[in-house]
């Protein structure tokens, strides 16, 4: 899968781990040979340029809804997509994703919340659940597995 | 949100989830479509959703979602003569899948949710 394109789509960061796993993911990838490229909302996309001003992390920063729309018109798509979602409207995100490209989904979902907002995916995406909020280590274990996995 | 940040809308349902968003289109327009995510209306604004996405007509005024990540799914109405357009557009294209008043027929499955768990301690 190496040089395969991958999208790491933020959604609202509210939850602080988002961001963390953001970076680190996004790092891990590229290490991989992955093509990274990491969408946000403007404000998701704030907190990471801050994080890593110099871009080492997550060096193709772009804009959500630019990325959605360019996806909707087909003059852009992915190999594999890893959607955060916390809320209701991650979700619908996602769900959108997954009936407009062809990149495999997985579904990274977390927050208080995380396996109620779980339940309510109907689409298909391989689903990493974790309720935590502050605490990234959990999560950022599961997406190792997860990144082992595709990296062979 | 494109275009309809220049239009004049009205918010008929707020920070809800896109289930009860679509529930609110079926029973409160009077004719409905559905039609793909990404479906594009008034120029430029493709419709974020999961499907199956609903489009409500009411009158000349189209009713439709719109999703903000940190805000939830709002259930916005337009109705001018862009709203038109739409309308006739959809009426013109999609004449076999209209179903006039859906209140009295039974609306395509929807996603799955348990009621009373998650979408309820999201609201709070």
């Amino acid at each position: 899968m190496t040089g395969a394109k991958v999208l790491l789509m933020m959604g609202c960061p509210e939850i602080p781990i988002q961001t963390s796993i953001a970076l680190y993911l996004s790092h891990k990838l590229t290490n991989l040979g992955f093509d990274v490229t990491v969408a946000g909302t403007e404000a998701a996309t704030r907190l990471l340029k801050v994080s890593d001003s110099e871009g080492y992390y997550a060096k193709k920063l772009v804009n959500l809804d630019k990325t959605m729309e360019d996806i909707i018109e087909k003059r852009t798509d992915f190999d594999i997509c890893f959607a955060f979602m916390h809320n209701d409207a991650g979700m619908t995100y996602a769900a959108t994703m997954s009936a407009l490209s062809q990149a495999k989904l997985y579904s990274i979902v977390f927050g208080r919340h995380a396996d109620e907002l779980a339940e309510t995916i109907e689409f298909d995406s391989e689903k990493i659940v974790s309720k935590d909020v502050h605490n990234p280590l959990r999560l950022k274990n599961r997406l190792d597995k997860v990144v082992e996995g595709i990296a062979v | 949100m494109s275009c309809i940040e220049q239009m004049k809308y009205e918010i008929l349902l707020e920070k809800t989830t896109y289930k009860e968003a679509r529930e609110y289109i079926e029973k409160n327009a009077e004719e409905v479509h559905y039609v793909d995510p990404g479906y594009k209306i008034f120029k430029d604004y493709h419709i974020i959703g999961v499907p199956p996405i609903a489009v409500g007509v009411k009158g000349n005024a189209l009713i439709f979602t719109y999703t903000k990540p940190c805000y939830g799914t709002f259930v916005l109405t337009v109705d001018s003569e862009e709203s038109t357009k739409e309308i006739d557009r959809f009426r013109e294209t999609e004449k076999d899948k209209v179903k006039p008043s859906l209140k009295k027929s039974k609306p395509p499955e929807s996603p799955k949710a348990p009621s009373g768990s998650y979408l309820d301690m999201w609201k709070k």
